[in-house]
């Protein structure tokens, strides 16, 4: 498989990163370098093997309930580049 | 998706062209009963200062890491088991990718292919004398987002993310319901399961139970139709409004020879209309894929057993109970076991008492009361005791049902034992017939014409006998004035 | 004072234990060779103040017969472990400006058990790379010149032709090897630390998945991502990995398993342990350099008395192609966060979408846009179970090819640790992207297995130039992998840069 331009710009969308016009036929060839690379895998016969879900057996520990956390609200926006009332502020967003 | 109903005229919705059938689904978001987070130890109380419920894992600060919260496990399966769903011992924590301010992450932990809770079913009181079986398709646990404000500065939006992380259950309906009222009722009695089980509260103007309801309209008999959803509605009154006004919408579109475009949609109960919700429009990848962050969840059989033991008794069950313990009607019934604190309230008054009489005192007069002041069984002045004490007084026919009545009113402002009062302010019924005697034949001397009258037209003794009623104050013995009118005036 | 610098970790231990001298004496020898060896780009921030204040208190702690087990001893950290208070950025633009209000698990413990501060490290952007040429701060120059090749420092700036420390853990291979840190931390998703250590002539090791905390070390890619150390010698990394080390309530991912006294594995007898020579590994077109030094690894541990035996791996060569799909899913979701809104660069924008692209356009670099941008297509609808999903299922395959080997009774596993020697900074940048991953054919399979990892040097290529040995071990079977690389230590000699003409 390999993308086209079209689908660059898509991509890049999807993870919002801006990509200007010229920056797309490099991206468009190192990208399909990569999935050329990967394309190596289609000839592994992978009928009924489990995908990987943790690669080590282990037993999920959970937490209790009980509050441990939070009210360290200048600690969450010490670093905000735009904040109000110790809120964080960005661009309008219009439902 | 075919499913096992069928078309019930009833539910017909009539077109210009002809009838519609309206077919409804729904995912229902119920916020967790838990002190923390889903994934982090902030609290969950409601309303707390901008961003101080929030840990550094729920501000997404890099290299944070998110450890899950047993109680919020144990919540999810035992809403599971009170929605007779199977449930599964191996579940699957995913991330649901997409870019939203109050999303820090820049995804949702949710579960997507292997959800916690798979297929069970509720059943439905459309009405005390209709019930539907619904299907569930799965529950999941999730995180909740942070919450923006768009209209606090003029060019800025504001982030708060105190509920950022906060657990959800999402309950998937089958599209299994038919009209607004079905759907009404369905969010109903899934609200009044998760209060029994104390799951989640079913706050709905917190947010903490909100709707997502999938609608499409079809002709009867024919397949699916496309379905519009409409996005987070926050009230069992506003879902009926939006199924109705949504349907309507479509109808209209199909009957005008268009299609119906699969998207998202709001209502706004001010218009009393839905629309499209435009920036959302751009179709969304998800990009789901298992969180490398999370282990599989995983427990066993017998921790299920522990739970499933240790349930409540929940509002059927409870309702087919008291049918068969205390003698109440199927409506009564139903009506009781609406709230726990209800059905408790109910049999406290009926414990040692006959059930039909508690029920009516507990709906008619109880509820009744609560309604008209806009109060619930927490703040209610009267107490179960208290109301039991006025049914045992009046099944001693110490005083008249007329006087219960006055009775309860006085108990309810003023407070104090029902007995007491009785004794302190003459109340008691009074059974002595030379008493009863001597105001009937006031009353007959008093009324000479109409006493002509009742020898021709024998029903006319209900009129005399509420006039005795009244001159005594309505403490003479009812059947006791009956009987002696009717020998006074010659009536057989 | 300067030859304090060239003690290995153990040695400055017993040193300061000995009172031979002090911490301070100690910290403040290496503060003056970070200054010195600033034409390297190791540090992307020197914490002098920091270290001489800690250096004090050890100082104080030992007077008192007190002190944990690295007390007073110098160490540089990776910028990829949060550093409470002390500017963190993995290197990257997004993060340029970021502090911490936090600490990493695994340098809080080394800081518990006495450690000093000297800096944080450079390393490739969000540690994607192989060479630390993604790093925002600029490429980190190996303390190793090809010998003839006319490389030297004038007005603090390189000239010549300097090499790659390699990647992603640059910034900590070098400065260990040019003694301006007792040992570092780093970390390794795909050979992060393993194929740096082998090019600096430092020992390296990535532990099994879960034996370090992840919590509080920027995210590349969650299910390969290990903390581990990077010493100069077998011993120290020892040293270092037994407090790196430990179960972490805050990382579900952490093993529950009591950490074991790694420097006692040291110069424990090898006599009887199976090693397996993988076939799979001997490439087509095998760098004869490298086939050479595996044969002489493979001898070292047969005269120390181990079994050597022929394995096969059968899925090896899927390794790296599946890495390149899971690693860029991964990191398209971890690196989300990084969006402008609640801490590093923001750019505005005309609207919020606006601000994330451009934000995420101006704060990204190449390698890691193109990352991000892999893994957002392998995941995206229609094309998950074509890559994504295959990809987790040839992770099953290379997972129980190693699971068939140690069932049948194989220790550990013999390897190169890279392809070649180090090459010239620049001198990759050309290729297509393909080409400098390769570098991590050898080390990749261990992270897709979650296995233990370590590379220990074992000779120098025909220029001069480090070329390192890796060994793979049974999970959580770190102890054989300290005891087999210190025999190959024992055999090969340690490889010390003498010449410090960084320092110009």
């Amino acid at each position: 498989m390999s993308v086209d331009a079209a689908t660059v710009k898509r991509v890049a969308h999807l993870a919002r990163i801006a990509v200007s016009d010229e920056d797309v036929p490099k991206l468009q060839s190192e990208l399909n370098a990569i999935l050329a690379f990967v394309e190596q895998l289609s000839e592994v016969n992978v009928d009924g093997v489990e995908p990987m879900t943790s690669v080590l057996p282990m037993a999920m520990k959970k937490r209790q309930d009980v509050v441990t956390d939070g009210e360290i609200v200048e600690k969450i926006i010490a670093n905000a580049p735009a904040s109000q009332d110790n809120y964080f502020l960005v661009p309008k967003v219009i439902e | 998706m075919a499913t096992g109903r069928a078309t019930n005229p009833k539910n017909l919705v009539k077109g210009a062209t002809g009838d519609w059938e309206i077919i409804v689904g729904m995912e229902i978001h119920a916020q967790v009963s838990s002190q923390a987070k889903l994934f982090s130890g902030a609290s969950t109380a409601f309303g707390g200062a901008p961003n101080s419920h929030v840990s550094l894992v729920d501000a997404a600060m890099p290299g944070m890491l998110p450890v899950i919260n047993e109680e919020c496990v144990r919540q999810a399966i035992r809403t599971g088991l009170g929605l007779n769903a199977k449930i599964n011992l191996k579940s699957i924590f995913d991330r649901k990718n997409y870019f939203y301010p109050d999303l820090p992450q820049g995804y949702q932990i949710s579960q997507y292919k292997n959800p916690i809770v798979g297929e069970g079913e509720i059943v439905v009181d459309v009405s005390p004398t209709e019930q539907i079986t619904v299907g569930v398709e799965r529950l999941h646990l999730e995180q909740d987002a942070g919450k923006s404000l768009h209209d606090q500065h003029p060019t800025m939006s504001l982030v708060d993310l105190n509920r950022s992380g906060v657990a959800l259950m999402e309950i998937v309906s089958r599209p299994d319901l038919r009209s607004a009222e079905e759907a009404r009722a369905y969010v109903t009695k899934l609200r009044t399961i998760l209060r029994y089980l104390g799951t989640c509260d079913g706050d709905m103007e917190k947010g903490n139970l909100r709707a997502d309801v999938n609608v499409s309209v079809r002709r009867p008999g024919e397949p699916l139709g496309t379905r519009c959803e409409i996005k987070n509605v926050n009230s069992i009154r506003f879902i009926g409004q939006a199924v109705d006004v949504e349907a309507r919408r479509q109808i209209a579109i199909l009957e005008d020879g268009g299609a119906i475009d699969q998207e998202t949609r709001l209502y706004d109960p001010a218009k009393g209309e839905t629309r499209s919700m435009r920036n959302k429009e751009e179709a969304h990848d998800y990009r789901y894929f298992p969180d490398p962050d999370l282990l599989p969840l995983e427990f066993d059989d017998a921790y299920v057993e522990t739970l499933r033991r240790d349930l409540p008794e929940l509002p059927d069950a409870k309702k087919q109970r008291f049918i068969a313990q205390y003698g109440v009607t199927p409506y009564d019934g139903a009506v009781l076991v609406g709230e726990r604190a209800s059905a408790d309230f109910f049999e406290e008054v009926a414990s040692g008492r006959d059930g039909k009489t508690a029920a009516n005192w507990v709906i008619n007069e109880f509820f009744g009361r609560l309604n008209k002041e806009g109060k619930d069984i927490d703040t209610s002045p009267i107490s179960a005791a208290q109301i039991g004490a006025i049914i045992d007084l009046l099944g001693k026919q110490v005083i008249s049902g007329k006087i219960a009545k006055d009775l309860f009113e006085i108990v309810w402002t003023e407070g104090g034992d029902p007995a007491a009062i009785v004794e302190k302010r003459g109340m008691t019924q009074v059974t002595d017939t030379g008493a009863i005697e001597k105001v009937i034949d006031a009353v007959l001397a008093a009324n000479p014409d109409k006493v002509a009258e009742a020898k021709a037209k024998p029903t006319m003794i209900g009129w005399f006998v509420g006039q005795v009623m009244k001159s005594s104050g309505g403490k003479a013995n009812p059947q006791a004035v009956n009987q002696l009118l009717k020998a006074k005036l010659g009536i057989e | 004072m300067s030859e304090l610098i060239t003690l290995t970790l153990a040695e400055a231990r017993d040193g300061l234990k000995a009172k031979k001298f002090s911490a301070r004496e100690l910290a403040q020898a290496h503060v003056d060779a970070v200054e010195k060896a600033r034409a390297l780009n190791a540090y992307v921030l020197e914490t002098p103040d920091h270290a001489l204040k800690q250096a004090s208190r050890s100082d104080e702690r030992l007077a008192r017969g007190e002190g944990g087990p690295l007390e007073g001893l110098p160490l540089g950290i990776k910028d990829l472990f949060a550093t409470e208070g002390v500017r963190t950025t993995a290197c990257s633009n997004i993060l340029r400006d970021f502090i911490p209000p936090y600490e990493s698990t695994v340098s809080s413990q080394l800081w518990r058990d006495g450690a000093v501060m000297l800096g944080k490290l450079n390393n490739d952007e969000f540690a994607m790379g192989s060479s630390n040429e993604t790093s925002a701060f600029g490429p980190v120059a190996s303390p190793w010149r090809r010998p003839g090749a006319n490389t030297y420092v004038e007005n603090g700036k390189i000239v010549g032709e300097p090499l790659v420390p390699g990647g992603s853990s640059g910034g900590s291979a070098a400065a260990v090897a040019a003694h301006l840190c007792l040992a570092a931390t780093a970390t390794d998703t795909g050979g992060s630390i393993r194929q740096p250590a082998a090019f600096t002539g430092t020992v390296g090791i990535k532990p099994t998945y879960g034996r370090c905390s992840r919590w509080g070390v920027v995210a590349f890619a969650s299910s390969l991502d290990q903390a581990g150390p990077i010493g100069k010698t077998v011993r120290d990394a020892a040293i270092m990995l037994r407090s790196m080390a430990g179960h972490d309530p805050k990382d579900t991912t952490s093993a529950d398993l009591p950490v074991p006294d790694y420097e006692a594995a040291v110069g424990r007898p090898v006599k009887g342990m199976r090693i397996g020579i993988p076939k799979e590994y001997r490439l087509d077109g095998l760098n004869p350099e490298i086939d050479a030094l595996w044969e002489k690894g493979v001898a070292w541990l047969k005269d120390a008395g181990a079994e050597i035996v022929e394995i096969s791996l059968p899925h090896t060569k899927y390794a790296l192609p599946a890495y390149y799909i899971v690693a860029p899913a991964e990191c398209s979701s971890n690196l989300a966060r990084y969006d402008g809104v609640r801490y590093g660069l923001r750019v505005p924008g005309k609207d919020i979408v606006d601000m994330y692209e451009k934000t995420r356009a101006a704060g990204f670099g190449r390698e890691v846009k193109r990352r991000v941008m892999i893994g957002a297509y392998v995941l995206s609808a229609g094309y998950y179970d074509a890559y994504y999903l295959r990809a987790q299922k040839v992770r099953t395959l290379i997972k129980r090819d190693f699971e068939t080997v140690f069932d049948q009774g194989v220790h550990a596993i013999l390897t190169p640790a890279t392809p070649s020697a180090s090459f010239g900074i620049g001198e990759k940048l050309k290729a297509d992207p393909v080409e400098m991953y390769l570098n991590d054919v050898f080390t990749v399979t261990v992270n897709m297995a979650g296995l233990p990892g370590v590379a220990v040097p074992a000779g120098l290529d025909a220029q001069g130039l480090p070329l390192g040995l890796q060994l793979i071990g049974r999970p959580f079977d770190e102890e054989t992998l300290f005891s087999l690389g210190a025999v190959i230590e024992r055999s090969a000699g340690r490889f010390p840069v003498a010449d410090r003409w960084w320092e110009g």
